[in-house]
Parts: C-alpha cells; structure tokens; sequence
C-alpha cells in the first residue's frame, strides 16, 4: 500500500472525537509540527494525549489544549504551560503524570505486545498508589501498563517511500516509540527518498511501523532555551 | 553564584571519578559540570537522549535537535552516542548509570527524598527524576541545608511527597556531608568553619557523628 500522502488534512481526517493519540517530542524537540496544526485545524475533541509533555501555551500540543482539543494528558513533565494549568485547576483537563522512564517503556511495551512490566520506579511514592506490587530478589516492585494508541504522530528526520525512519540527534527521543505504540502511525519527516537509498543499517524504525508518510517543509524547531558559551 | 551553592558545588564534584557515567539533575547539580577537572574524563548523560554531552554551543552554532533534559541548546563530545527515550531509561533503570547528582526539597535520616511536588502549588511532574532515584548506582542529593524560612531540610520524615523511599546514598550541603547507612544517617565531614555543634542544631534528622570526624574535633 501506498504509505506516502502530500495532505496533512487527509492524513490526519479519520482520527475521530475521543481517539487516543501517541505524540512524539521532548520539549519543542522533534516535534510532529504539521500533523498538529492539521489537527487544530480539523478541530477533533475530547483526544487523550499521551506525550512527555504539552508544548508550550502556543506552539506544539499547546495548540490543541488551547483548542479545548484535549480531555486527557498522560505526561511526565508539563511545567512550561499556563493554559495546562489554568484548564487542569478548573477541571476541564484529566492529568495522569508517570515518571518519564515508566512513559517511555509504557509506549515500547504497548507497541511490542507486552501488557504490563514491572518496575521499581514510583515506589514508595503516590505513583504507586493503586497498583499491584510484587517482590523479586527481596526487592518490591509495581505492575505499570504498556500504551496503545489508536494513532501515533512522530517526527523523523528522513523516511524512505516504505517508511523506514531516521532521526537527527536528540529529536529522536519518544518519537521510535510513538511510532510503535500506534495503531496508525503518521510520520512527518524532512525529507522522503526512495526505498534503497537508506542503509539498512542506519534505520532507526523500520516502516514496519508507520503508515503513513508525509513532507513538512520549513519546520520552525522552535527552541525552548537557548542557551551559548564562550568561543 | 551564591556562597553556599558554590561550597555545595565545589564538594559535589568530587564525587565524580574518572570513566563514570553520570547524570546531573537541573538546577545546582547542572553547575557541578564546569568543575569537573580536565583530567577527569566523563561520560555525561542527558536523560533525553545523549551519553557524551559537551558544554553550550558558541553563539549561532545552537541546533535546535540537540538539547539536554533541561530544553538547553548544547554540544556532543567525541565519543558520544544519540539514543531513544526508552533506551536512555534502560541506561538508568538497568543500573548502568555510576552516579546521579541531583537537587533535593527534603531528605529524611532514612534517605528518603522529595524533589518534584509542592501541595497547593502547580504541579509540573516528576520527569525522570523517579526513574533516576531507583535506578542509577549512586545518588548524591545536593541542597541547601536550611529553607528560606530557616527550617531544616533534613527531617526526621518527609512532610513533601516523595521522589523515592530509602534512596539516598549520600547528601551534601552547604554545612556538612552525610552518608545513609543501614545503621541510619551519619555525619562524615564538615564545611570549613562550620561545628559539629552547629549542624546538630541546624537539622532535624537524628544522625551518627561518624568516628573519624570525632576525632578530627
């Protein structure tokens, strides 16, 4: 099937009100920019987000939350957004914080068909609260469960026309398991090239797992802190 | 920098020894980087991605696909490697990491720490830092020794919500030096005119003195 579409309205118009969406991103970093706005323009309610974090109040899943776009944020860190706060205090905005290690396999174990795992991380702590424990080797543990998403957006820098992704530096971050964790996974990326013309040995997600492929051009990568030395 | 953050950071960086892998939280322990001295060779991690960070870029050479766990533009060092977020946690939960330095709220005698959440203030979330706590080999907490309000931070329980139970290996402020052992807190050095005396009266937690430092009194 053919993988590559040039509309990011097309791509994004069957993901329904009440869809659980797996979005890519650290920050600002390696962020699906053009499958957002897509989405902000389409209007699409109720979403539950899982991402590390919520953008910015106008950029990135800022976007969607300043849309009134999202029921729930499934998050580890969402400290650098005023309209998060102001939505989640007046309890329009469902949050559920899971440390960031815990997220990230969460994605991983839901798009390999793990169910759950269990980790030391969160004990002892009101993340713990509600969960099954159990000891290994003398030491206590808590069952977390892995996420599937009905659809995955995610950033890479290259794809070939099968959908083999590569990612540039530390804009990789949660965007391999974003991609795996989706039922549907739309990646955005830089550039496309044929299949072949990647080296097999540099890919990053094998198209296995994406569905969907699309050029944006002029990404903003907007940066959070810009922060310079001494030459 | 002030006084007592300096004194915090100058220590702090002894903890790092040659060829470690090590992890520094945002805020003070990220300060503890431009002390370790040049022999001294480190891997630094950055929990979203990177193993090998080098210092901020020079102005116009920021990439904005190359930032640390505190959104910062920065650099690589040679010999440095990009990973996913789950891979990047594997190094942290699976014991690879030698050591994590990072801030505290409170930490109690029995190494318990608080460092994410304040009730009735905004949350902003744990990040890594529970993932860091319980996973990585060795956890030096860095803090103040007392609040704004001159209250210590070293409580006998923690009254903020909990990071991790029980994982504190050591703790340095600006006063004094603890360790956490089965036998309980225990006081192992003090900061430059600083007295035994002083830091018993400055911290809540019940502590040993360790037995080299009696001596030195």
């Amino acid at each position: 099937m053919e993988k590559v579409m040039t509309s990011f309205q097309k791509a994004v118009s069957d993901i329904q009100d009440g869809t659980t969406l797996i979005v890519g991103g650290f920050g600002l970093c390696g962020i699906p920019e053009f499958s957002i706005q897509a989405l902000r323009e389409q209007g699409t309610k109720n979403l539950t987000v899982v991402s590390n974090n919520c953008g910015v109040d106008d950029w990135g899943l800022g976007l969607l939350l300043a849309n009134r776009q999202i029921k729930k944020m499934i998050s580890s860190y969402v400290g650098e957004n005023k309209i998060f706060e102001q939505q989640y205090l007046s309890g329009e905005l469902e949050v559920e914080l899971t440390p960031q290690g815990t997220l990230a396999e969460r994605m991983r174990a839901g798009g390999a068909g793990i169910p759950g795992f269990y980790t030391a991380t969160g004990i002892g702590t009101s993340v713990a609260d509600g969960k099954e424990m159990k000891e290994f080797d003398g030491k206590t543990y808590l069952l977390e469960r892995g996420i599937i998403g009905d659809f995955a957006l995610v950033k890479a820098w290259k794809a070939d026309t099968l959908g083999n992704l590569v990612y540039r530096k530390t804009s990789r971050n949660f965007n391999p398991l974003a991609a795996m964790a989706g039922k549907i996974t739309i990646a955005e990326v830089e550039e496309i090239v044929e299949a072949g013309e990647l080296d097999p040995d540099v890919i990053h997600t094998p198209g296995i797992f994406v569905q969907r492929i699309l050029v944006g051009t002029n990404y903003q990568k907007r940066i959070e802190r810009r922060t310079v030395g001494q030459a | 920098m002030k006084d007592t953050r300096l004194t915090i950071v100058k220590r702090a960086v002894q903890e790092i020894k040659d060829g470690m892998n090590v992890n520094l939280g945002i805020g003070m322990p990220t300060l503890v980087a431009n002390e370790i001295p040049e022999h001294i060779n480190v891997l630094l991690q950055s929990e979203n991605g990177l193993l090998g960070m080098g210092p901020y870029p020079i102005n116009g050479e920021e990439d904005p696909d190359l930032i640390n766990a505190g959104k910062e533009t920065i650099t690589t060092v040679p010999g440095s490697s990009f990973f996913d977020s789950a891979e990047s946690f594997a190094m942290i939960r699976g014991g690879h990491i030698d050591l994590a330095i990072l801030g505290g709220m409170e930490v109690s005698q029995k190494g318990d720490l608080a460092n994410w959440m304040i009730p009735g203030k905004m949350i902003k979330g744990m990040g890594g830092a529970m993932d860091l706590v319980n996973g990585a080999k060795r956890i030096v907490i860095v803090m103040e020794h007392i609040n704004k309000h001159g209250e210590s931070k070293i409580k006998k329980e923690c009254t903020l919500p909990l990071t991790g139970q029980s994982v504190v290996h050591r703790l340095i402020t600006d006063l004094a030096v603890f360790d956490f052992t089965p036998d309980g807190m225990v006081l192992i050095e003090i900061m430059d005119s600083v007295t035994i005396e002083e830091v018993k009266e400055k911290t809540e937690a019940a502590f040993h003195v360790s037995a080299e430092l009696l001596k030195l009194e």
